[in-house]
């Protein structure tokens, strides 16, 4: 008896939701960052409106004065949607894992000069709250932004700051041999520290900022561009000369995760400034003024960190490669 | 005449990505789709380049990771760091 083996090719009926079709231009394989963003915002069918904001839908496109023809256009270059999203967090923090359990058994922080601990108890440790605040921002972001494309992101933003001041609280608990004191002194310099106010006052406003893309705008392009390089670029390298990379191993999560997600906050903003001359006009003012306050806020804490001269040289060459972003962006410095 | 060369990739989330980077690449490249598969002929020469499959995949690609959704091919490998190529060396 001969065995014939047959193939049949058995097709899909569709290749992908019918909704996503309708995006990518008809029925073909989508990938899973299309599936899980495209066209998912809820937009019809709400009952009510919501009692304190009467005069918006549940989910509303007015609450920025960013007008955009799309919402969709927004595209996550690093294509992050929930799995890719954890899968790649997972493995960053395993690795940031293994270098605090180093740090801990070989006391690499603990024999640091009294000095140099306590520069880092003032500087580095009180950004904790600062994370907790950019947490906020971007947790607002995501509640009262409009469209899948740019609230999921948002998310995953806010969930970042959560663990980068995690990470940075666990610095802070290295420092003072896991009794918690140098996060109450951190917390103490947060709230009356006169170097930490400027930042703290800016960072409430944000609080109160209404605007949804305003507030993308403030955190995450002005207030991390300058406050990261600040704080996590001049501010470290200067530790690292009395540290011998000691606290460089513990912050490259840091670092990587702010190159990472500037591209992300570059390829948002450079979308809705080329969309028209007017949003551009808008994210232009904005820019302006949130550097300008927010560059005199950081000025205390600059020489904190750095020292006066050093200090206030940092912070102008920090404000020179911020404009020069912002400008490839599109807008007007 | 030249050779054809051939290069078959699983259909998964990456190999599509890495089709698109293909076919983008390869002016003269044709993807055939079977069950599960995608075939891509070329005469001549096939390059896979890091940039272009990075660009759609929105993450860093290391060449090896090809492997992970290769199932067959034809022709003499050439690797480097940034590109994959195929094609039949003479004798």
């Amino acid at each position: 008896m001969q065995v014939d083996i047959k193939t049949s090719d058995i097709r899909p009926i569709r290749q992908t939701f019918s909704q996503v079709a309708r995006r990518i231009g008809g029925d073909k394989p989508a990938s899973r960052y299309q599936e899980a963003t495209l066209n998912l915002q809820a937009e019809t069918n709400f009952h009510y409106r919501p009692l304190w904001q009467p005069e918006f839908e549940l989910y509303d496109k007015g609450r920025t004065a960013i007008v955009m023809a799309d919402w969709y256009a927004f595209k996550d270059p690093r294509h992050y949607y929930y799995g890719a999203y954890t899968t790649a967090r997972a493995r960053q923090q395993e690795g940031a894992d293994k270098q605090f359990e180093f740090a801990e058994k070989r006391n690499v922080l603990g024999s640091l000069e009294a000095a140099t601990a306590e520069s880092l108890r003032q500087v580095l440790v009180p950004l904790r709250h600062y994370e907790w605040g950019a947490n906020m921002n971007n947790t607002y972001c995501a509640a009262y932004g409009w469209g899948t494309a740019l609230t999921q992101a948002c998310t995953f933003a806010a969930m970042d700051r959560l663990g980068i001041a995690q990470y940075i609280s666990r610095i802070g608990l290295l420092l003072d041999g896991n009794v918690g004191s140098g996060l109450e002194a951190a917390k103490r310099e947060w709230l009356e520290d006169p170097a930490w106010q400027g930042v703290r006052r800016v960072m409430e406003n944000l609080f109160v900022t209404k605007d949804v893309f305003e507030v993308l705008l403030a955190q995450n392009l002005v207030f991390d561009g300058l406050v990261y390089p600040l704080v996590h670029r001049h501010y470290e390298q200067s530790i690292d000369l009395r540290a011998g990379q000691a606290l460089a191993m513990l912050t490259t999560f840091i670092s990587d995760w702010y190159d990472e997600t500037s591209r992300w906050v570059d390829a948002t903003v450079k979308t809705a400034a080329d969309e028209s001359a007017a949003n551009k006009e808008l994210l232009s003012q904005w820019y302006g003024a949130h550097r300008d306050e927010m560059v005199r806020a950081l000025e205390p804490l600059a020489t904190l960190a750095l020292g006066t001269d050093t200090g206030a040289s940092a912070l102008h060459q920090v404000r020179g490669e911020l404009d020069a972003r912002a400008a490839k962006l599109g807008i007007k410095v | 005449m030249t050779q054809p060369v051939f290069i078959a990739l699983q259909t998964t989330d990456t190999g599509r990505s890495i089709v698109d980077a293909i076919v983008a690449d390869n002016p003269l490249a044709q993807a055939v789709e079977y069950p599960a598969m995608v075939k891509i002929d070329s005469p001549g020469r096939l390059v896979v380049k890091r940039g272009s499959v990075e660009e759609r995949l929105g993450r860093r690609w290391d060449v090896q990771e090809i492997h992970l959704d290769l199932i067959s091919l034809a022709g003499n490998i050439d690797e480097t760091d940034e590109e994959f190529s195929l094609q039949w060396r003479k004798a």
